[in-house]
């Protein structure tokens, strides 16, 4: 398995027939997955791929086009793009030459750092850095020797670019072409010897840095990008689904066909047997053609026992979770620093505040589809999707087949955002399929999209914190009450251990609390709402914890800035010293924050009544994985409350930017999310049941209500961050301490109301 | 059985007529660049032209349609060389994309009629495409550049501050 560099010729570019081979085996966390209780299957699928294959990341065909297979799901965030980018600095090729391919479920595209197929976190530019640096530089010393050699002279006296081999001395040079055509590429590389490779240092970056244009953007222009849902199989057939009136639960009791076998083309009403527990009393009616289908779900009667979770409610939800913090000894410590029971009894004064989010839609633009197809002893699943490893395994769950015989054809995403980290829709496409024994594609209405999706929970937070008489934060216990999302995967190697080893918590509902201030004192539980967790299976929504961890620190750090009498950004800046663990990430957060400061000229200028600056910043996605992200906003507030964002300015600090118009492009993208939850985003539950069925209901932002948004994005040569999610994290926060600044009213629950602004006002 | 002219090609298609016009166009023709967002007329991504109206597709019975003159994003520009498209590609607007052949054919009925859009008519006309990755700004920008390609090239000057 050492044999990293492969090289044959003559062959066309495709995934099973390379024309030149490259892999690596960058050392790096892998994660070992261990059983999914009650998954058929997916055990299997998960049992320890860990070894990573040297995988073949791109090739090299005779004319001269690079194609990069990309393991990663490309949801508009570029990362195909970025990913070819990557390989391009280090093998010194011409960016008209770059093409990319999405890859499968197949192990060998897995993660070099995560070991699996999985997009999400902010994570793929930054852990696929080095291996994409490092295939692209074997690459270039592969074919410069080859090089070399055809024209007779040292491989040291060569240059590579714009996908061209020269020697200057003898004014001698060879097309990539030229030299893959010849059939004298033989290098192999141990993974010693790629990891010596000497990378480019920044200075030396001629693509790394530059705003090279999308190689997936043409293509969505004119219709043409194939997408999950553009799937057609010789012979398939519809399915549409019919959904109980509760989210989870709920069981069949009866299916009457008697009027949907009156519709032209109605073929069969499929019951779910589903047992990788990812969906529940769900029905399709299989028909010739969509519009067949609809109209033969619309005609079913179908009753249900609507389970356990019927009388829940977004109230009853919350005042589970209200109850569980009041509990000592509830939930699991992400975070125990010294003693703030001790601390708060010193303390000179201590504020005590409640923060709350309510359930929110992923709603990506493209509804959940799928298309399955049985061929052979293979189940092909056609479908976009974040995290093919675990989609893979929950279709063969629900074909009853070994993963190893599930082949997932992925697509171009029309939005992920999470929501397609799941892999729900397979189930009624392979089950419908294999009932009616034809390929059948399933497409979600927007209504089944929104009413089941996997949501991000209903978050409840509690922060009790201590000034000192100097004004200076000593203590902090953060209590956090959710759904685990994480948990739901049912992987253990996503949990992560307490800090006193007590037990494994979901950090995906914690990420975020474990700050870069400095507070000496310092206590976060994490405590999981399992009404929550059975009656609304939450997911990973566009990032994660952070989206409310921050929404609450930030929050609670503006009210004690106010309450030790001192300009909230200059308390930030004075919390975020570097001292112990924060040395490092701390300064760069303050320094983003300066800047955002700078930008929007914070402080420099007496503002309208009724109008407030207020500031955020914030470390997301984990303290590990942090980009450096700052916002001011400005907002006018009217006397009945409501609020009019102005202008946000968002300065983030992403160490390298690989792609700088793609980095705004995302924060832009995140910081409008960021005010889309923060203002206009909001799903109640009721009797077991989303209430909110489509966009005149659920509402994320439009056009209309977006204010000026200035990016300002920091390089100063650090390792590559990302950029996908931590922008969303800021904006709430941000908005919340402005509105506060501009007409004294603190509301702490999102998404800010009207209403609850008016209410805070007068109180 | 209707009969269609979409993109300038006459094309009969067996449907029962309340059928809307998106499922037909993607799923029985195959066009699939024309996208399902809502089905409630909510989001625009189904936007089509007919007779050179943006009209939402999945709002619009096939039977509504029959003879009259359908434009789909594969019929906007023939090799995906109208302006807003080549201004998409400059502004470098579409992140996951799944929208914008709405957002394009929504802005080209605008454009159709008015190449020196205000930002408010613009936003007024575009305010009922969603964008889930919220590329507004970029969309604005790229009409704008449109317009203006638009303008030059139907005087040989820019006139767009007169």
């Amino acid at each position: 398995m050492n044999k990293q560099v492969k090289i044959t010729n003559g062959e066309p570019a495709d995934l099973s027939r390379r024309a030149f081979l490259i892999g690596t085996a960058a050392a790096g966390v892998t994660l070992g997955y261990a059983a999914i209780p009650g998954s058929l299957g997916l055990d299997k699928a998960m049992a320890a791929p860990a070894k990573i294959d040297p995988s073949v990341w791109y090739s090299i065909a005779p004319d001269g086009l690079i194609t990069v297979t990309v393991g990663k799901a490309d949801m508009g965030q570029h990362i195909a793009s970025t990913m070819a980018q990557m390989v391009a600095e280090e093998l010194g090729s011409n960016w008209k030459d770059m093409r990319v391919s999405l890859s499968g479920n197949d192990p060998k595209f897995n993660d070099p750092m995560l070991g699996a197929l999985i997009t999400g976190g902010s994570w793929s530019t930054m852990m696929n850095f080095d291996a994409m640096s490092r295939a692209g530089a074997a690459g270039r010393i592969a074919l410069t020797e080859a090089a070399a050699g055809m024209m007779g002279v040292p491989a040291a006296e060569l240059t590579v670019r714009d996908s061209v081999i020269t020697h200057a001395k003898s004014k001698k040079s060879k097309t990539f072409a030229e030299v893959v055509k010849s059939g004298k590429v033989t290098k192999t590389f141990t993974p010693d010897e790629l990891k010596a490779i000497k990378l480019k240092t920044p200075d030396q970056y001629s693509m790394i840095g530059v705003s090279v244009p999308q190689l997936d953007i043409p293509f969505k222009v004119n219709g043409t990008a194939k997408y999950g849902i553009d799937t057609f199989l010789p012979g398939m057939v519809y399915g549409k689904l019919v959904l109980p009136p509760v989210r989870f639960g709920a069981t069949v009791k009866s299916v009457d066909d008697s009027a949907a076998k009156k519709v032209p083309g109605f073929i069969k009403a499929v019951v779910l047997d589903d047992k990788t527990g990812s969906t529940t009393g769900w029905v399709v009616a299989v028909a010739k053609t969509y519009q067949d289908a609809r109209k033969a779900a619309d005609a079913l009667k179908v009753t249900w026992d609507h389970g356990p979770n019927a009388n829940v409610s977004s109230e009853s939800l919350l005042a589970e979770a209200k109850r569980l913090q009041q509990k000592g000894d509830a939930g699991l410590f992400f975070v125990k620093n010294g003693d703030t029971g001790a601390a708060l009894g010193t303390a000179a004064k201590v504020l005590e505040a409640e923060y709350t989010t309510n359930i929110n839609i992923h709603c990506p633009m493209e509804p959940m589809n799928c298309t399955a197809h049985k061929e052979g002893d293979i189940w092909h699943v056609h479908t976009g999707n974040q995290f093919a490893t675990r989609t893979g395994a929950i279709a063969a769950g629900a074909a009853g087949v070994d993963p190893k015989y599930v082949v997932l054809h992925q697509a171009w995403l029309g939005g992920g955002f999470g929501r397609r980290l799941d892999g729900d829709m397979t189930v009624p496409a392979v089950q419908a399929a294999k009932a009616v024994g034809k390929p059948v594609k399933v497409i979600y209405s927007r209504e089944d999209d929104v009413t089941m999706d996997f949501s991000r929970p209903l978050t409840y937070q509690k922060i009790k914190a201590g000034l000192d008489a100097d004004g200076k934060v000593v203590a902090m216990n953060h209590d956090v009450v959710s759904a685990w999302p994480t948990k739901r995967w049912g992987i253990p190697d996503f949990l992560s251990p307490s800090v006193d080893k007590k037990g494994a918590l979901d950090a995906f509902t914690v990420n975020g609390a474990d700050f870069f201030y400095s507070v000496p004192n310092h206590n976060v539980r994490a405590i999981l709402n399992e009404l929550a967790q059975s009656a609304t299976p939450s997911g990973q929504l566009r990032s994660v914890a952070p989206g409310w961890t921050f929404w609450a620190v930030e929050s609670m750090i503006d009210e004690l800035a106010h309450a030790a009498g001192k300009d909230p950004a200059q308390f930030r800046i004075a919390m975020l010293d570097g001292a112990g663990d924060n040395d490092g990430g701390a300064q760069r957060l303050r320094n983003t924050l300066l800047a955002a400061m700078g930008l929007a000229g914070y402080g420099t200028k007496k503002l309208p009544k009724g109008e407030g600056m207020g500031v955020a910043c914030v470390s997301s996605q984990e303290r590990k994985t942090a980009s450096w992200t700052a916002c001011v906003a400005h907002v006018a507030v009217s006397p009945s409350g409501e609020i009019t964002p102005k202008k946000l300015t968002v300065a983030t600090d992403v160490g390298t930017a690989v792609n700088p118009d793609g980095i705004r492009a995302q924060v832009e993208g995140g910081a409008l999310w960021g005010l889309s939850l923060a203002l206009y985003e909001k799903a109640t539950l009721k009797d077991g049941g989303i209430e909110q069925t489509n966009f005149d209901t659920y509402t994320p932002l439009r056009m209309s209500q977006m204010p000026e948004v200035s990016v300002h994005i920091i390089a100063n040569g650090e390792h590559a961050t990302g950029v996908g999610e931590p922008t969303v994290t800021v904006i709430a926060p941000a908005v919340a301490n402005a509105v506060f600044n501009a007409v004294g009213a603190r509301v702490r629950a999102l998404p800010i109301t009207a209403e609850a602004v008016k209410g805070a006002m007068k109180a | 059985m209707p009969n269609l002219n979409i993109n300038g090609r006459n094309m009969s298609v067996e449907a029962a007529g309340d059928t809307p016009l998106l499922w037909v166009i993607r799923e029985q023709l195959q066009m699939t660049g024309t996208k399902f967002g809502c089905g409630a007329g909510l989001c625009g991504a189904c936007t089509v032209h007919v007779n050179g109206e943006a009209v939402r597709s999945c709002q619009t019975a096939v039977s509504e349609v029959a003879g009259k003159k359908i434009t789909t994003i594969e019929g906007l520009g023939a090799k995906g060389e109208h302006p807003l498209q080549k201004a998409w590609v400059a502004e470098q607007v579409p992140q996951c994309g799944y929208c914008q052949s709405g957002q394009i054919m929504q802005a080209a009925s605008l454009l159709a009629k008015n190449t020196n859009p205000t930002k408010e008519e613009v936003v007024a006309h575009m305010d009922g495409n969603l964008c889930r990755c919220m590329t507004y700004s970029r969309i604005q920008r790229a009409i704008m550049r449109a317009a203006s390609e638009m303008r030059t090239a139907s005087t040989g000057t820019d006139r767009r501050n007169t």
